[in-house]
């Protein structure tokens, strides 16, 4: 039985009504009263939350391996037939579709569901700033280009939310455009972005070239058989024995596929631009980049599962790429002293586990970390909105401390969101993460080993942070000091909201270890299994029981150890952090300066890309305006002048002559023109009597000849 | 009744004085009236002729003439006013602006 119901058939309307208001507000948005404004964009996307959950629970009413609903609202680009590289023609076509299957499911909950509540949180923490409708506007836009997104049922309609979303997170991290660092820094985020779309577009391009369409799967389509998509692509040619496991093409099209995710998912080389991404609005730090659209690059890669399943090296490399960006992120955030900068490298590290997963092929543990890095990163993000609102806009975690009292709802759940973060049994984090550290000892006891430390170094990390900020004496100035307060409820109801799933939100991927039955895993199982029999939760029941508890003791005892580490550094500073960083001044300052990494880009590509520029500029001076240009005006000018010496000597020449020679010979009539009067009438008289005397003449002669 | 010579003798006369104004004489004025004597020596011609033949015809053809002259003194001195306006003068050799 294939999916029906009400949601389904409007599933198109999730995505329409945020933009709806977004055009509102950013065609008319400057009349509308702040009340509107809130009411119209966070009722738009609460809309959608309630459109998304009755749509996801009409899916959920098919039997798992007919959960997938499709619907072509028109077709989009009909190139029409196109060659194939094994010699056929295909029927290439783009959709403006919407497919919604387990994977997207989750994805539309957690965007709708985080965007909800980050948009009543917004209200509150937006409250006193300018440009208001034009923030949510942004926002509401951003919605709309992250549900096309996550709900477009082919790569190409999933490229333009993609380009969507990176838009909004240009727009909305240089909101206060006025300062110098906030717009650099939105350019710096579109710019790397780029250079990872160019491979996305690469990527898609040869999917399209090799399989013939970029569709992802033509599962609920009414003409399932003509309609092909990429996974029935791929069977086909496999069945053909056209491409095998590890066909060079297939694993092009996942490293291609894979630098896009690289970009938006700020994964080495290209996460430099997340961290300065937190000069935007802390709402949109918490939506953007921590809860959703960075996660956009594993959910690409989740989605083409099937094409990175066969490509082993691809895997691999994204396995790698993942747990280096963890690790080397997480060693960054260890010494960070800016709220924001610390939750920003933490993001990218937690994007660097996801990596892992997905690149050791337990996909589906991707996505669980995805979903709970969502709850608990957003209330973190949240959180420190709030202590930040709080400290009338301090970011500086040197000049925090004893909040604990001061802003309890505050302080409570972000404690719930650090342990959450850290992978303390039974928060959200543990099951994730303990998950996705599994599947890599069985892939690699070296991936493993790298994971197993950066969770040390998370939770060391994330209780440094909540140690400085809550605990201890208070080191703000006075005037900041006599200002603290717990936020307004619109901001505190979210963050409880989201503690409480940061609680609960694990549990639904219970493993089967600990007495559960691994629900979440199953669900996905239909989408991310690939072409191949082979799946993940098979993978999972080939290791030992015992060893999973091994594996579950290490990480929650190193999550342990970092928190002892922390409490020591930062609690009972028995250990003093100076003194050790005083130990080893050079490591201390490469971590202080982020590896120099920014200033080895700046050397590296910047300033080689501004002299290209200045010679490019040379050459534009001095070839194309001074040969080109000046050239061009010297040469019409030098023509000009021969054009106007033939001019005035020839062509005038010939006319002055003619009109001399006219003048020349005019001249002994016009002596007759005398102008009087008087001689004209004696000319006439003179005429008259001679003309008289001939005809007198004439006419004598005449009658004597008669005679 | 006289003969026909001494009225053509008289229109001759008349006729040869205006013609002799009309050439000679500057003052444009002086020309308007020696014009009037030209017409009026063809009016004395034609009005022999119909008396000598008994055709009434000449007799009518002199009144046209009459009524003609008329006209062209009132249209002639109305452009010597007019040009007398301009020029404060009404020499014929000094309306030269339509020469060249």
């Amino acid at each position: 039985m294939t999916p029906t119901g009400y949601f389904l058939d409007h599933l198109w309307l999730i995505p329409l009504f945020p933009l709806a208001t977004a055009a509102l507000m950013l065609f008319l948005g400057r009349g509308i009263p702040k009340a509107g404004v809130s009411v119209l964009c966070v009722g738009s996307v609460g809309l959608s939350f309630i459109y998304a959950v009755g749509a996801v629970f009409q899916l959920l009413a098919a039997e798992p391996e007919h959960r997938v609903f499709q619907r072509v609202l028109f077709e989009w680009l009909t190139p029409g037939p196109m060659q194939m590289t094994g010699g056929h023609a295909i029927r290439f076509a783009a959709d403006w579709g919407f497919l919604l299957d387990p994977l997207s499911s989750v994805m539309v909950l957690v965007v709708t569901g985080v965007g909800f509540l980050i948009h009543v949180y917004s209200v509150g923490y937006m409250a006193h700033e300018g440009g208001y409708y034009r923030f949510f506007g942004y926002m509401n836009l951003f919605m709309f280009a992250m549900l096309t997104l996550v709900l477009a049922n082919n790569m190409l309609l999933m490229f333009v939310g993609w380009e969507g979303v990176g838009l909004c997170s240009y727009l909305l991290i240089g909101f206060y455009f006025l300062k110098k660092s906030a717009s650099d820094a939105g350019k710096k985020a579109f710019i790397v972005n780029r250079i990872g779309d160019a491979g996305f577009v690469l990527g898609i391009l040869l999917t399209a070239v090799t399989l013939g369409t970029i569709r992802f799967t033509s599962q609920g389509l009414p003409d399932a058989e003509g309609a092909s998509g990429i996974l029935q692509a791929l069977k086909a040619t496999l069945d053909a024995h056209a491409l095998a496991y590890g066909a060079p093409v297939l694993t092009g099209i996942a490293l291609l596929l894979f630098v896009g995710a690289m970009g938006k998912s700020a994964q080495i080389p290209l996460y430099v631009w997340l961290p300065d991404a937190m000069e935007g609005p802390t709402p949109v730090s918490a939506l953007i980049h921590a809860a959703t659209m960075v996660t956009a690059g594993v959910y690409m890669v989740a989605r083409m599962n099937a094409v990175y399943q066969l490509a082993p090296h691809a895997m691999l490399f994204v396995a790698i790429v993942g747990v280096v960006t963890a690790i080397f992120a997480a060693s960054m955030a260890l010494v960070q002293n800016d709220i924001k900068k610390v939750l920003a490298y933490s993001t990218i590290s937690q994007l660097g586990y996801m990596f892992l997963a997905l690149g050791v092929g337990a996909f589906a543990s991707g996505v669980f970390h995805l979903m709970t890095h969502a709850f608990f990163k957003a209330l973190l993000f949240l959180g420190a909105g709030s202590v930040i609102h709080a400290m009338s806009g301090e970011q500086d975690l040197q000049k925090m401390g004893g909040l604990w009292n001061k802003i309890p709802i505050t302080a409570k759940t972000f404690a719930v969101a650090t342990l959450a973060i850290a992978g303390i049994f039974p928060l959200a984090g543990f099951f994730s993460k303990d998950e996705i550290l599994g599947h890599a000892f069985e892939e690699s006891p070296a991936l493993w080993l790298v994971g197993f430390v950066t969770a040390g170094m998370t939770a060391f990390y994330m209780f440094r942070l909540l140690f400085l900020a809550f605990f201890g004496y208070s080191r703000a100035d006075e005037h900041v000091e006599k200002h603290i307060h717990e936020s307004p409820p619109t901001m505190t109801v979210p963050l409880m909201i989201l503690a409480g799933l940061s609680v609960i939100g694990g549990w639904i991927g219970w493993p089967g270890s600990l007495g559960g039955n691994a629900r979440f895993e199953k669900f996905l199982e239909p989408v991310l299994s690939g072409v191949e029999a082979e799946t993940a939760a098979e993978k999972v029941a080939s290791h030992g029981l015992a060893m999973e508890y091994v594996l579950m003791l290490a990480s929650l005892s190193i999550a342990g150890a970092g928190i002892w580490l922390a409490y020591q550094f930062y609690r009972t500073k028995r250990i003093a952090p100076e003194l050790v960083a005083g130990k080893w001044p050079r490591l201390y300052q490469l971590l202080l300066h982020k590896y120099y990494v920014d200033e080895l880009y700046g050397a590296a590509v910047v300033e080689r890309t501004k002299d290209l520029g200045t010679l490019l500029g040379l050459f534009d001076a001095n070839v194309i305006d001074g040969v080109g240009v000046d050239g061009t005006g010297w040469l019409a000018r030098f023509s000009s002048t021969l054009s106007m010496w033939w001019d005035k000597w020839i062509i005038d020449g010939l006319l002055n002559f003619a009109a001399k020679l006219m003048q020349l010979f005019s001249y002994p009539v016009r002596l007759l023109q005398t102008g009087m009067f008087s001689s004209y009438a004696m000319l006439i008289l003179v005429g008259l009597v001679v003309l008289l005397a001939y005809y007198g003449h004439r006419v004598q002669v005449m009658l004597h000849s008669v005679r | 009744m006289l003969p026909i010579g001494h009225y053509l003798f008289l229109s001759l006369a008349l006729f040869i004085i205006g013609v002799i104004g009309v050439v000679t004489r500057r003052n444009v004025i002086v020309v308007l009236m020696s014009i009037e004597l030209i017409l009026n020596a063809v009016n004395i011609n034609l009005v022999a002729f119909s008396r000598l033949y008994g055709d009434v015809a000449g007799q009518v053809f002199a009144l046209f003439i009459i009524a003609d002259a008329a006209a062209e003194a009132a249209v002639g001195l109305g452009i010597i006013i007019a040009f007398f306006r301009n020029r404060e003068t009404v020499l014929a050799d000094e309306m030269d602006l339509l020469k060249w």
